[in-house]
């Protein structure tokens, strides 16, 4: 059996992240992941580019980590990052006051920050809140975490090392006391494996709790739950925040077609975690306040919402959790509680995943006796390498699928590859997600049901949320899987959990549509008594 | 609305795709991507970036099908409209000035008529319209007429209209004043005969159709703000304002505010097709229609694309069904394919002649003696392709009735 240099658990962007910097440093890496990449808390975000704007006046190290992450993602990961820049507005009921402290901090953090006329502000952005007496503009933009993971993991691939999804760590083995490898559970064959390494990095965010205890060490984590809605189109075309201290739902991001507000922050019970619910308050207040960022959004249809959970720390010193760290922490267990080869690296952001890779592979280098230097900052993930080509298609020449696909692979679109008209035609219409494109998400980048597509291609996620698509990428993976009857319970599994988040938003169009779906796919294609049928 | 705002009626799309399959363009050009795809689909990628802008839009006809199918009141037609005029990057030619401009080419074409009838039908003048303005060379560009309708209407009728109390004022748009003035001269003899003086407007442009299609907003907008102008000081008078055209009606209404981003609200209700004023009136018994005995025709009806949109269609056939010698059929109401200008562009020819065969077979089929419809250029068309006489509704009540029993019978 393969012996690996680091086994690293947890598929979010972190261990995306870490599993690149790792196999970057020539290191013979495993990534393990109990779902599918960015089934966390980075698939359940604001998709937000900080600037660290929004930290600048609590938390200085914060933001300055922030402005230095944004600037290098702009660089290296082009294709997942809109720079779209961001407003800080204040409105009538908030101390115009405040501002000055802003900027002075964020100029403090390095974060370019410059106050606007209000006129300007609506000129730059038409749809912030016309009754605002203030506005400062930074460096906030948008980043696809989907594709940021995918594109972390593929480039880890493609520097040797190995990924596997739906495979649920079970216990961490241990060889006198020293962490040599973890036992996983195959979620599709129930069976049990057991892979060794030299080092175990655990990067399972708020589960990263449970990772560590399985490892005898205690890491203190407090879940906080974040609502977010997503709009059926973009009202705004700059990252929009409240200019005051952080509050409930005061962000709306613009992402790919949709735009985003958020969130409200609530603890939740560590058991709660896997069943998350998103409330009508909720619901409420983000479209309460949301409303006051860019009015449009009372009158602009949802398409769904959902939750993450922030995998906040508390501070070894205090195990209250009073003390909660938005920072890095990346905890040696060997000298924190005696486990030799066995790291945990967790709390930070999304805007600071490379960062913590780049924290929790020096560290595991430095016990692997490697001396090899960090150059995730310096080299570009695939996809947003510099374009070489020289044959490319003009945009009056190709339409809307391959357009949308350049959008989402970067250069990598490239290897979309087109053979007759039918490649070109659109299984998900709303995104624009053509046949070619699933069919590479399938084999490139190893899509194994519908979910896998939609977290690599946008499918399902538009304004009809599968209604159209998820039977006919389906089809595809049928052929491709070789497999009809997997397919239906994927098919019906998909529709499922498109529903869990319309079902909280679900009212006017959104409730129509839902409707439309069921009835085209309960009422014409019998979907629900298939399934039933297959039970039985 | 206002100006410039994003008409957002797309996010009521439920993808049922219906529109998509009363496309007549998508039935024939597998290039079109398709109302659905055009429209709504487009717009949200639009938004995030205009680079999403596809130049297929320029195959849509603007028939607005899609939106009377929509079962979800997406205004789809507009939508890829006004998407058409803000993103699109072909910039209007030399052709498209000439097919746009009906005012400009109808007045300076009536003054020479024979001359310019004459030259268009040259063969080797078309050659050169087909090859140096790709206007194809299959089309004849309908003749003008010798004298203006406004012309003739100040010299033998404008003085018999104030003998009469109640008064209607009437757009009668390009194609009656240029090149068909017997259909304005029919429109005046009917509404005299039913006691009716008629108005000019004070000032009237061409309601602006080609220009909004061929990307001429801005002197649309112009010809419409004067036209709305005029409109209102008809109204004033307490007159509605009547046209025989169901394009230029449909244009005033409806696309004045939608795709120019017009304030007509207040008059909107005022402009209506004669044939639906002209119905009314005669079906709440205010005034009645005696025709000749002696008129017997197969007719069968056209629905024009802006006449569904209307869906009007119903007053006009009621009209030509009160002519007891007439033998009416109603044919399936589908786009006939020229659709203003677009037909008249090479580029568009052979979509457009694919889209009115169904059309064309069905008129063959029904041996009808003539065909009635309410737009200028659907007549164009059929007349080319099926070979048929096409007739505006008003023009063969006009020719249907018995004028002098008419009067009679309105006499009070």
């Amino acid at each position: 059996m393969k012996e690996y240099d680091v086994i690293i658990v947890g598929g979010g962007i972190t261990g995306a992240g870490t599993a690149r910097d790792c196999a970057m440093r020539g290191l013979k890496t495993l990534l393990i992941e109990r779902h599918d990449l960015t089934a966390g808390a980075t698939g359940r975000n604001h998709g937000l580019l900080h600037s660290g704007a929004r930290y600048a006046v609590t938390d200085q190290e914060s933001a300055e980590e922030c402005i230095r992450e944004n600037m290098t993602l702009r660089k290296i990961a082009r294709h997942c990052v809109e720079e779209t820049d961001g407003l800080f507005i204040t409105l009538p009921e908030d101390d115009l006051a405040f501002q000055e402290t802003f900027i002075a901090s964020c100029l403090k953090a390095g974060i370019r920050a410059e106050a606007i006329d209000p006129a300007e502000a609506i000129r730059l952005e038409p749809s912030v809140n016309k009754s605002l007496i203030g506005a400062v503009r930074v460096p906030d933009g948008a980043v696809d975490p989907f594709r940021l993971t995918v594109a972390n993991v593929f480039d880890a691939q493609l520097h040797g090392a190995d990924l596997l999804t739906y495979h649920e760590v079970t216990s961490i083995v241990k060889e006198n006391g020293r962490v040599v490898g973890v036992e996983v559970m195959d979620a599709h064959t129930k069976t049990r494996k057991t892979f060794r390494s030299r080092i175990v990095i655990n990067a399972g965010g708020i589960w990263g709790h449970h990772i560590a205890e399985l490892a005898g060490a205690t890491v203190n984590m407090f879940p906080a739950k974040g609502a977010l809605l997503i709009f059926g189109h973009r009202v705004n075309n700059m990252v929009i925040n409240r200019c005051r201290k952080p509050a409930d739902a005061d962000i709306l991001v613009p992402g790919d077609t949709i735009c985003l507000i958020g969130t409200t922050s609530s603890r939740l019970p560590y058991d709660q975690i896997d069943d998350m619910k998103v409330t009508p308050e909720e619901v409420d207040l983000l479209l309460r306040e949301g409303a006051k960022l860019a009015p449009e959004l009372a009158d602009t249809r949802i398409l769904r919402a959902y939750a993450g959970v922030r995998p906040l720390v508390a501070a070894d010193n205090d195990p209250s959790g009073r003390s909660i760290s938005r920072g890095i922490v990346c905890l040696d267990h060997e000298t924190r509680d005696g486990i030799p080869g066995f790291i945990t690296i967790t709390g930070g952001k999304l805007m600071t995943y490379r960062l913590m890779a780049e924290w929790a592979t020096d560290l595991a280098c430095k016990k692997l006796g490697v001396d090899k230097k960090c150059q995730t900052a310096e080299i570009c993930l695939p996809g947003s390498e510099e374009d070489a080509r020289t044959d490319r298609k003009t945009a009056k020449t190709y339409g809307l699928g391959a357009k949308a696909a350049e959008g989402r692979h970067g250069t990598r679109s490239a290897d979309i590859l087109v053979a007759d008209k039918k490649d070109e035609s659109l299984v998900c219409e709303c995104e624009g997600v053509s046949v070619a494109e699933v069919n590479y998400a399938i084999e490139t980048l190893q899509s194994k049901n519908i979910l896998n597509l939609r977290r690599r291609t946008r499918l399902g996620m538009g304004t009809c949320q599968g209604e159209l698509c998820a039977c006919r990428a389906a089809g595809l993976l049928a052929k491709a899987n070789g497999c009809a009857r997997r397919s239906v319970e994927d098919l019906a599994a998909f529709m499922n959990e498109r529903w869990k988040g319309m079902f909280p938003v679900a009212w006017g169009e959104t409730l129509a549509e839902a409707q439309f779906t069921s009835w085209i796919y309960e009422g014409v294609c019998g979907l629900d008594s298939f399934v039933k049928k297959e039970e039985e | 609305m206002e100006k410039n705002k994003i008409d957002t009626s797309f996010e009521q799309c439920m993808k049922c795709t219906v529109c998509t399959v009363y496309c007549p363009v998508v039935a024939v050009n597998p290039n079109y991507p398709g109302p659905k795809q055009a429209g709504p689909d487009g717009e949200r990628y639009r938004l995030k970036n205009p680079l999403f802008y596809d130049e297929a839009l320029d195959l849509c006809l603007n028939c607005k099908r899609c939106e009377v199918a929509c079962p979800s009141n997406v205004k789809i037609g507009d939508i890829i409209q006004s998407a058409r005029l803000k993103y699109g990057n072909n910039k209007p030619k030399l052709r498209d000035y000439i097919l746009a401009n009906t005012d400009i080419m109808g007045s300076l074409a009536t003054t020479m008529a024979p001359v310019v009838n004459f030259t268009l039908g040259l063969k080797p003048v078309k050659a050169v319209m087909d090859g140096v303005l790709a206007v194809d060379h299959h089309r004849t560009f309908p003749k003008y007429a010798g004298q203006k309708f406004e012309t003739w209407f100040k010299r033998h009728a404008l003085k018999k209209q104030e003998a009469y109390e109640r008064k209607v004022s009437y757009f009668h748009g390009c194609y009656a004043n240029y090149n068909h003035p017997k259909l304005a001269k029919d429109f005046v003899k009917i509404m005299n005969a039913i006691g009716y003086g008629v108005n000019l407007l004070e000032k009237e442009k061409c309601c602006g159709v080609a220009l909004i299609s061929n990307g001429f907003k801005d002197q649309a907008t112009r010809q419409a703000e004067l036209n709305l102008g005029s409109i209102r000081k008809a109204v004033a008078r307490g007159e509605k304002v009547l046209t025989t055209s169901s394009t230029c009606t449909f244009t005033m209404r409806d696309e004045y505010e939608h795709i120019l981003g017009l304030h007509n609200e207040d008059v909107r209700d005022s402009i209506n097709l004669a044939t639906k004023f002209i119905y009314e009136l005669v079906d709440a018994g205010q005034v009645k229609l005696v025709f000749k005995d002696d008129y017997t025709r197969r007719i069968a009806y056209h629905t024009p694309c802006h006449m569904e949109k209307l869906g009007w269609a119903i007053y006009s056939t009621s009209m030509l069904k009160m002519i007891p010698g007439v033998d009416f059929v109603m044919l399936d109401s589908q786009c006939c394919g020229i659709a203003g200008t677009y037909g008249f562009k090479k580029e568009h020819y052979n979509d457009s002649q694919k889209i009115g065969q169904n059309l064309f077979r069905q008129i063959h089929d029904y041996a009808v003696d003539m065909v009635a419809t309410d737009c200028e250029t659907c007549k164009w068309q059929i007349e080319m392709s099926a070979g048929v006489t096409v007739e505006n509704p008003i023009s063969i009540i006009a020719d249907a009735l018995d004028v002098e029993a008419t009067i009679k019978a309105n006499r009070k």
